[in-house]
C-alpha cells in the first residue's frame, strides 16, 4: 500500500487548499507554522511563482478535522502575506499531479510493468540495465492506483510533485 | 530637489532614515537598550526630537511600550540590539499579541553578509518571533526602509492591533539611504473591514429585540475601538445588564447601575449568574476566552449568541454564534442602536439585582491587613481617575474586583499571556503617555521582582508613577491552587528570601511607604498618591488568603465557589 493510500485510510478527509501569497522570504514559514501549531501534517505542498512575479501560489494538501481546518484557513487568510486562502475540498476543480517512479527490475519483469505503464498512459523516461524510471500524470487518486499496482515490483524511489489545482471557469484558485 | 542641490548633500544613513520615519509617525518616545548592532539607530537618536527611555532590561522596554500604547491608543516603540537583546523581547511580544497591543519592536541585526554565519550576537530573530508577532520584516535593502516602517505602523495599529517586529542589519543602519518617504500602503493581503454587514446587524437587532434576558459582554475590542459610549446607550435602551472581561474593564463605567462587573473565573458571582441565566449573550470585542466560559458544554447552552469582532479568525473558534458581525466594535454598536427599541426587561434586571444583593464581593474584615481592603481603599481614593496597571496573580484578580474602572484605557493588565513582570513597566509606559494623570501599578511581590530594575528608569525621569506591592511573601496564586486542588502540598510557592521592599526601593533613591495595619491604608495611600515623584507602597498583607468567587478552570458557573471550600477539590480540567 502506498503512503498516500495509507494516509487516506487513516484520516477520512484530505483537504486541498490554495493560497495566493506575496512572493517574499519567510512566507512559507509563516504558512507552515499555522499548520504545525494545530498539529496538522502537511501531506503535500507545491509553491510556484504566480502570473505576476510579485505573487506566488501554494497548493497544500493536508488531513484533519474539518472544524480545525476552518480555523486554519482563517488564520492563513489573516497572515499579512496571504492575499487569499481557499479550501477546495469537494470543489470540482481541475487537479493533477506528476509522479516519477524508479523500479528495479530484471528484464523478465519488464513486460508486465510496461503493460501497466501503457494502461495508465505513463511514460518510460529512463531505461537502464537494472532499473527504469516511469513518469505519470493525472489525479492523485490515479497515481495512487498506479503505484499500488507497481508495488509487487521493487519500487526503489518515488517522487511526487504534490497536487496541483486550478478552479474552473470564473471561480478563483 | 534638483541635481545641483543634491550634489554634496550628505545622504542620511539607514539608521537616520528610520528615525526620521518614526518622527513622521509621530513617535515621542523610544523604550530600549543598546548594543553593537543597534548603534547606528541609537546614534541617530542623538539628533532626534524623539526621547530615548533607557530601560534596564529589554522585557521592561516592551511592557513600557505596551503600557504606553494601551493607555493612549498610540503605538509604543522599542529599540534593542541583536541576539540576546532581541530574544529578551519575546515575552513582551507574546504579551502584546495576546492582548492586541500595538507595539513596534526594532531589533539590531548582524551585517547582511554575515547573516546565517553565526556572527557575534546573531540570532534568527524573525524566525524566533514568527508565532508572537502580527507581522515582521527583515530589512535587506535600505531602499525599503520608508515603506517597511510605514507598513509596520499601519499593520500594528489597524484592524486588530498587535506587535510588529522590524529586524535591521547593522550595515543597513550604517549605510546610506536615499529612498523618499512613503505614505502609500500597498498590502493586497491585508484588508480590514470596519463597517458591519447590514444584514448581520439587522439580524442581531431582531434577536436583541426578541430577547427577554439579554446580557452584553464587553471585551478588549470595545476598549480598543472606544465603543464604551455606544454600548452604554445600547444597554440603556435595551435595559440589558453589562458584564466585562478582565481586559474590557473601563469601556463601560463599572459603577453604572446596569454594570455587573467582571465575569469569568474570578468574576463577581452576580455577573456569572447573569451570564448563566441569560437567553441572549452578545460579545462586543471579546473572544470567549476559556477563563470566562469555563466548561464549554455548559456555557450559555440555550442562549442566543451574537459575536462582534474585527478579527474574522475569532468567529467559530470557541463557540458557533447565531450571528457574527465582522467590524469595528464601536461602528457596529452605533449601527445597531437605531434598530433597537426600549425593551421590557424589568423582571430580568430585578433578578440580577437580587443576585447582586445576595452575593456581594466580600472579604474578612478581621485578622490583619488584607489585599482586598487595600485595593478597596485605593478605589475609594482614585475614584476611577487614575490609570491602574496590574501584574499577574491574586493581587491582579483582587484589583480587578475592587478597583472599579470608570473610563476607557484606565485599566491595563496582562490578560491573554498572564505575564508576571508586566505591571510595573506598563505603568511607567502609561505615565509617559499620560503625564497629567495619576498612574498606579498594583503588583505582587513575585512579579515585581521580575522587572523591578525599572525603578531606575522611573527615578531618572522623575516619573510620578506609583507602585503598590501586595506583599504576601508567596506566589499567592500558586499557593491558592495548591491549597485548593493539590491537598495544600506547597511546591515552589513560598517566596522566602524576599528583600525588604522598602529598603530595596530606597536603594534606588525612590520614596517608599509601608502599610501594616488596615487603619493606616487610607492615610498612606493618600500620601503616596499626592507625592510628587515616583514612589512605592509596600502593603504587608496576610500571607494566606484566597481569591473568591472562583470557578475552577474547566468548570461551570454551577460549580462556582463563593468562599473557601471545606475539602480539596478535584484537579481542574480546563486549560492551565
Ligand atoms: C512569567 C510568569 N511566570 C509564571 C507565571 C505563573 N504564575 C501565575 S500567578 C503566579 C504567582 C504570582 O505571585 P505574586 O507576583 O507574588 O502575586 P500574588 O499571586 O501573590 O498576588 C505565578 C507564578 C506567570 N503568570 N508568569
Ligand atoms: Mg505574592
Amino acid at each position: 500500500m502506498s503512503a498516500a493510500t495509507q494516509l487516506a485510510q487513516l484520516s477520512p478527509q484530505i483537504h486541498t487548499i490554495s493560497l495566493f501569497v506575496n512572493n517574499a522570504p519567510g512566507v512559507l514559514v509563516r504558512v507552515a507554522l499555522v499548520f504545525s501549531q494545530r498539529g496538522f501534517n502537511i501531506e503535500s505542498l507545491v509553491v510556484s511563482p504566480g502570473a505576476e512575479g510579485r505573487f506566488a501560489r501554494m497548493t497544500i494538501t493536508c488531513s484533519g478535522e474539518s472544524e480545525v481546518l476552518e480555523q486554519i484557513i482563517k488564520k492563513l487568510a489573516k497572515l499579512v502575506d496571504v492575499v487569499h486562502a481557499i479550501d477546495h475540498t469537494g470543489d470540482l476543480a481541475y487537479e493533477t499531479e506528476i509522479a516519477l517512479i524508479k523500479i528495479e527490475c530484471p528484464l523478465e519483469e519488464r513486460t508486465a510493468i510496461l503493460q501497466i505503464t501503457e494502461h495508465f498512459k505513463a511514460r518510460v523516461v529512463d531505461y537502464g540495465a537494472d532499473s527504469m524510471i516511469l513518469q505519470a500524470f493525472g489525479s492523485s487518486e490515479k497515481l495512487d492506483a498506479l503505484i499500488s499496482l507497481l508495488h509487487p515490483f521493487s519500487i526503489a524511489e518515488l517522487v511526487r510533485s504534490g497536487k496541483l489545482l486550478m478552479a474552473r471557469g470564473k471561480s478563483t484558485t | 530637489m534638483d541635481i545641483q542641490e543634491d550634489v554634496g548633500r550628505k545622504l542620511p544613513t539607514g539608521g537616520e532614515k528610520i528615525i526620521q520615519c518614526l518622527e513622521r509617525e509621530g513617535v515621542e518616545y523610544i523604550f530600549g537598550l543598546s548594543g553593537g548592532a543597534a548603534m547606528p539607530l541609537f546614534d541617530a537618536l542623538v539628533d532626534s526630537k524623539i526621547q530615548l527611555v533607557l530601560t534596564r532590561h529589554e522585557q521592561g522596554a516592551t511592557h513600557m511600550a505596551d503600557g504606553y500604547a494601551r493607555s493612549s491608543g498610540r503605538p509604543g516603540v522599542v529599540l534593542v540590539t541583536s541576539g540576546p537583546g532581541a530574544t529578551n523581547t519575546v515575552t513582551g511580544l507574546l504579551t502584546a499579541l495576546m492582548d492586541s497591543a500595538p507595539i513596534i519592536v526594532l531589533t539590531g541585526q548582524t551585517i547582511t553578509p554575515m547573516l546565517g554565519k553565526d556572527a557575534f550576537q546573531e540570532a534568527d530573530v524573525t524566525g524566533i518571533t514568527y508565532p508572537v508577532v502580527k507581522h515582521s520584516y527583515l530589512i535587506k535593502n535600505a531602499a525599503d526602509i520608508p515603506r517597511i516602517i510605514r507598513e509596520a505602523f499601519h499593520i500594528a495599529t489597524s484592524g486588530r492591533p498587535g506587535p510588529v517586529l522590524v529586524d535591521i542589519p547593522k550595515d543597513i543602519g550604517q549605510g546610506p539611504c536615499d529612498a523618499p518617504f512613503c505614505d502609500e500602503i500597498d498590502l493586497p493581503g491585508y484588508q480590514v473591514t470596519t463597517r458591519g454587514a447590514p444584514e448581520a446587524i439587522a439580524e442581531a437587532a431582531r434577536l436583541l429585540r426578541a430577547a427577554k434576558r439579554p446580557v452584553l459582554y464587553v471585551g478588549h475590542g470595545a476598549v480598543i475601538s472606544g465603543a464604551g459610549k455606544a454600548i452604554t446607550t445600547l444597554a440603556e435602551k435595551l435595559r440589558a445588564p453589562v458584564v466585562t472581561t478582565l481586559l474590557g474593564k473601563g469601556a463601560v463605567d463599572e459603577t453604572h447601575p446596569l454594570h455587573l462587573g467582571m465575569m469569568g473565573m474570578h468574576g463577581t458571582a452576580y455577573a456569572n449568574k447573569a451570564v448563566a441565566g441569560c437567553d441572549l449573550i452578545m460579545s462586543i470585542g471579546g473572544r470567549w476566552d476559556d477563563r470566562i466560559t469555563g466548561r464549554l458544554s455548559d456555557f450559555c447552552t440555550d442562549a442566543v449568541k451574537i459575536h462582534i469582532d474585527i478579527d474574522p479568525a475569532e468567529f467559530n473558534k470557541i463557540i458557533r454564534p447565531d450571528v457574527s458581525i465582522l467590524g469595528d466594535a464601536r461602528l457596529v454598536v452605533e449601527d445597531l442602536i437605531p434598530q433597537i427599541e426600549m425593551a421590557d426587561t424589568a423582571d430580568w434586571l430585578k433578578q440580577c439585582e437580587k443576585w447582586r444583593r445576595l452575593y456581594p464581593l466580600k472579604y474578612p474584615k478581621q485578622g490583619g491587613l488584607r489585599a482586598q481592603h487595600v485595593l478597596d481603599r485605593l478605589d475609594a481614593l482614585t475614584q476611577g481617575e487614575a490609570i491602574i496597571t496590574t501584574d499577574v496573580g491574586q493581587h491582579q484578580m483582587w484589583a480587578a474586583q475592587f478597583c472599579r474602572s470608570r473610563s476607557n484605557r484606565h485599566w491595563i493588565s496582562s490578560g491573554g499571556a498572564g505575564t508576571m513582570g508586566f505591571g510595573f513597566p506598563a505603568a511607567i509606559g502609561a505615565q509617559f503617555a499620560n503625564p497629567d494623570k495619576k498612574v498606579w501599578a498594583v503588583v505582587g511581590d513575585g512579579g515585581f521582582q521580575m522587572t523591578f530594575a525599572e525603578l531606575a528608569t522611573a527615578s531618572i525621569h522623575n516619573l510620578p508613577v506609583k507602585c503598590l506591592i501586595i506583599n504576601n511573601n508567596f506566589l499567592g496564586m500558586i499557593r491558592q491552587w495548591q491549597e485548593m486542588f493539590y491537598e495544600n502540598r506547597l511546591s515552589g510557592a513560598d517566596l522566602e528570601g524576599n528583600p525588604d521592599f522598602v529598603k530595596l526601593t530606597q536603594a534606588y533613591g525612590i520614596k517608599a511607604f509601608r502599610i501594616r495595619r488596615p487603619a493606616d491604608a487610607d492615610r498612606i495611600l493618600r500620601e503616596a498618591h499626592e507625592y510628587d515623584g515616583p514612589c512605592v507602597v509596600v502593603a504587608e498583607v496576610v500571607k494566606e488568603d484566597n481569591v473568591f468567587p472562583m470557578i475552577p478552570a474547566g468548570a461551570s458557573v454551577s460549580e462556582m465557589l463563593i468562599e473557601k471550600p471545606k475539602h480539596t477539590l478535584p484537579k481542574p480540567s480546563g486549560s492551565t
